[in-house]
């Protein structure tokens, strides 16, 4: 327990401690320069205080060993701050492999989650001790921003952009969790609580709720039939457009020569800007999806191209670059 | 006083407000930015009052967000932008460098009008629904969303930019043309130079706002897509285009006031700057590296990896010419004839409030820690203290430093000093307890907070009512000064600046004859005319003096 006026909040994930350790070094760092140049300034002020109404001061125009210390000390000191900063932030922007995925979406002035399962919550977030969480993020009106203070993580939710952010919750507990952009009238109120179960916990609040929301994977899978994706997108990669199968993650090979990555934000830009990135050997007929699918529906579906990352890659390929040496 | 001077040279309405007298025309922006702050104070006390409970009991949200809005707005655009360049830089520049007038007597005065007129816009959008989308006017909010009004905001401060502009082209023209004989570029003094590397950021930053805002306005009159992904915009490239002059616009509120700083410690530890060259040189390094820092404000927004490491880097370069000016500035203090004048009291404040500042800058550009700070009160709380600790100090320092050249009067010292201790206290009660609030993780602009945060809240509110009585003060007293103050004589401290070689209040020409100048910068031991015990040194002096 924290006494009554703490001066850091609960450390609740993996995340916590090297945020509050670099909030340390920092603070000591400055706190130095703060005590010293303010002590210095004080004695100064007593000592060399004016004794007669005539008096001046000894000219002293300058000292360019003095001026050469402070810049480099000071440089020297700052480089430190920055490379250890810029560690921890790398460390948070690329989420581990075998992440959970929880979808986020704000909306003015609601989170709206959907877990794994199909599990839906509002203003509420439920996640297991020990695993690596990833939130997916979108929005569809304004920017918001998800911040859980316990865990020292936040993150933008850019309309038109997915976002993802991810941790590891370390202590069970209830946590708050804010909206930190400013998105209208109601942001102070968009926010609600995390809560870190033990895992067996988690699973059976998972499958004691289930049954409330539908699988994304499932209303995925329909929407890709309803939608007509599946006409083309067929499995076996003889359709007008490439096959979806095994393309989640993998490098895919495009048109211009380049290739990218077919991650979450590829398959939205895929949907809603078909035409900004063509797969080599295909030609650009799809039509636009923008404002035929709310954020959800493309969520669904995004989870539903996912899954199909486990199927077999068709043998005549869809565009997808040859293994290179790294996986 | 003197017997003829530029505010009795003539008289009548039509006398100040065709005038083309740059000291007048500093008048009238002293009104005018003075306005601008006392309805940015009554926005902000307003604030402090609604946030005493959790729950805020004074306003609704909409209110709410209108006032914190409203109060960024009105600050930074019409108040410390133009606060020290348009009214202390306006009346000192001239008489600094020994010359007449500005190089654009005439374009000095459209100015002023132009930041009337983008300001009557703001105040008309204050009056008809007000503006509730956060002095950052980010899109989609501004562009879709906000039912506020929006337009009339945005216009005002695009034309108020023009302002901006055709002052600091103003001061570049005057500073490089009009300098009297012998006062080369390194007897300026310091306030110049951070005069002339502001306006270098104004004329480089002002017009990307000013396009900047148009497009959001158009985005929102017109449905062009600019910004608003669902008309193919992307809400990015606003924060990107907004940031790329507002966090320059930060350099335009402080370097100004480290301006002033630098004139008054020299003079109230009466001896020569200590590195000068390195102070000159530092304004002029923040105004150049000031230009690419700006997407640190965007670490947590989605911006690629590399991007976010290479402005962290360089916000860490630009923090260094900030150091080396409170370095330097310090020093200044060793072995000087220190007294505790006024001037001098709010310039140690500067230099505490502002290395607080400047410091908890070093917090936010770290790019791990940042993931938690930012957009809580850290930053609020960081902001104030450049912003009011820092420049608000600067440039209530300055007025008092320069009252008695403007007005020809003294102040009440007593009283004034009481003041300047208040605003130090009221200040740092007001805005240190934010520090913690925002790394306990109360996030910026809520009307509503957890319970747990009530009580550091509590104590910002106490210190916003004894810093609001630390600026009632000053307005109190200085008014009362210009009729019942003592008669000042041209140079009461006395300094050395050529400011202080004329009249107080000096003539519309400024100068009796066209000054020479023959004196290196803050030198007080060989200016026999200062009638102090000049050669005389307290003890051998040490270094490469």
């Amino acid at each position: 327990m924290q006494s009554q006026l703490p001066l850091y909040p609960d450390q609740a994930s993996n995340f916590a401690p090297h945020v509050d350790a670099l909030m340390l070094f920092i603070s000591a760092i400055c706190l130095f320069f703060a005590v010293a140049v303010t002590a210095t300034v004080i004695f100064f002020f007593f000592k060399y205080r004016r004794k007669t109404p005539g008096e001046v001061g000894v000219p002293i125009h300058g000292n360019a060993i003095l001026e050469t210390a402070w810049i480099v000390v000071p440089l020297f000191l700052a480089m430190g701050m920055f490379a250890w900063g810029a560690v921890v932030y790398v460390d948070f922007r690329n989420s581990p492999k075998d992440t959970l995925d929880i979808y986020v979406i704000g909306k003015q002035w609601m989170w709206k989650v959907q877990q794994p399962n199909g599990l839906r919550e509002i203003n509420e977030l439920h996640v297991p001790i020990g695993r690596n969480v990833r939130l997916v993020m979108a929005s569809e009106d304004v920017i918001h921003d998800f911040f859980v203070p316990a865990f020292r993580v936040k993150m933008d939710v850019v309309p038109g952009h997915y976002n993802t952010m991810w941790f590891r919750p370390t202590v069970a507990g209830r946590y708050h969790f804010f909206c930190a952009q400013y998105c209208g009238t109601n942001h102070s109120v968009m926010g609600g609580w995390v809560t870190v179960m033990e895992p067996s916990e988690y699973a059976a609040w998972l499958s004691g709720s289930s049954g409330s929301g539908e699988n994304p994977v499932v209303a995925g899978e329909k929407l890709f039939v309803e939608k007509a994706c599946s006409t083309c997108h067929m499995p076996d990669g003889k359709g007008r457009a490439p096959s979806l199968n095994g393309m989640y993650n993998n490098k895919i090979l495009l048109a211009d020569g380049s290739t990218v990555t077919a991650d979450d934000a590829y398959i939205r830009e895929s949907i809603l800007q078909p035409n900004a990135k063509i797969v080599a050997g295909f030609q650009p007929v799809m039509p636009t999806f923008q404002g035929q699918l709310t954020e959800e529906q493309i969520l669904a579906l995004t989870a539903y191209i996912k899954s199909l990352q486990a199927q077999p890659v068709p043998a005549t390929g869809s565009g997808i670059a040859p293994a290179s040496g790294k996986k | 006083m003197p017997r003829d001077h530029y505010l009795n040279a003539t008289y009548g309405i039509r006398s100040w407000l065709l005038t083309t007298d740059h000291k007048r025309i500093a008048l009238l922006y002293l009104a005018s930015v003075t306005f601008f702050f006392f309805i940015g104070g009554t926005f902000a006390s307003l604030i402090r009052i609604h946030l005493l409970t959790p729950n805020g009991f004074l306003v609704t949200p909409e209110m709410y967000n209108r006032l914190f809005t409203m109060h960024g707005v009105a600050m930074i655009f019409f108040f410390l932008i133009p606060s020290i360049p348009a009214v202390l830089g306006n009346f000192l520049i001239p008489i600094m460098i020994g010359a007449k007038d500005l190089a654009f007597p005439k374009i000095n005065l459209l100015s002023w009008y132009i930041y009337l007129i983008g300001g009557s816009f703001v105040l008309y959008s204050f009056m008809t629904g007000g503006l509730d989308t956060g002095w950052t006017f980010y899109t989609p909010l501004s562009s879709v969303y906000s039912n506020s009004a929006v337009t009339p905001a945005v216009i005002g401060i695009f034309i108020n930019g023009f302002s901006s502009i055709l002052t600091g082209l103003n001061f570049i023209v005057t500073v490089h043309t009009m300098r009297a004989p012998g006062m080369t570029w390194f007897r300026l003094p310091l306030f110049v130079w951070a005069h002339y590397a502001t306006s270098l950021v104004m004329i480089l930053g002002t017009p990307v706002i000013a396009i900047t805002l148009l497009l959001a306005g158009l985005e929102r009159m017109f449905h062009l897509g600019f910004f608003n992904p669902a008309l193919g915009g992307d809400p990015i490239l606003f924060q990107h285009l907004f940031w790329f002059y507002s966090h320059p616009a930060v350099y335009i509120m402080i370097l100004p006031a480290m301006g002033v700083i630098s004139e008054i410690i020299p003079t109230f530890a009466r001896k020569p700057i200590f590195g000068y060259s390195f102070i000159a040189g530092s304004s002029i390094a923040i105004a150049v590296i000031g230009f690419v820092v700006w997407a640190h404000h965007m670490f947590l927004t989605g911006e690629a990896t590399y991007a976010a490491i290479a402005f962290s880097f360089l916000s860490y370069v630009v923090a260094i010419p900030s150091a080396i000016k409170v370095f330097n500035w310090t020093s200044t203090l060793y072995k000087g004839s220190i007294s505790y004048d006024t001037p001098m009291l709010y310039a140690l404040g500067f230099i505490g409030l502002f290395l607080v500042g400047g410091l908890t800058g070093l917090f936010l550009a770290c790019l791990g820690l940042d993931i938690h700070i930012h957009d809580t009160y850290f930053v609020v709380a960081h902001f104030h203290y450049i912003m009011v600790g820092g420049a608000v100090m600067g440039y209530v320092g300055g007025l008092h430093f320069w009252w008695p050249k403007i007005t020809g009067k003294l102040y009440p010292e007593f009283l004034a000093r009481i003041a300047a201790v208040t605003l130090f206290i009221g200040f740092n009660l007001t805005f240190f307890p934010q520090f913690i609030l925002g790394y306990l993780g109360m996030p910026r602009r809520y009307h509503t907070y957890p319970p747990e945060f009530q009580v550091l809240n509590v104590m910002s509110t106490a210190g916003s009512s004894i810093l609001a009585l630390g600026y009632l003060l000053p307005m109190c007293y200085l008014v009362w000064s210009m009729r019942y103050g003592k008669i000042a004589g041209p140079n009461p401290w006395p300094a050395t600046g050529l400011e202080w070689k004329t009249d107080s209040p000096p003539l519309t020409e400024n100068f009796h004859v066209t000054p020479h100048v023959d004196w290196e910068p803050y030198d007080f031991k060989n200016r026999k005319d200062l009638g102090l015990e000049a050669g005389a040194p307290l003890a051998p002096a040490h270094g490469d003096d």
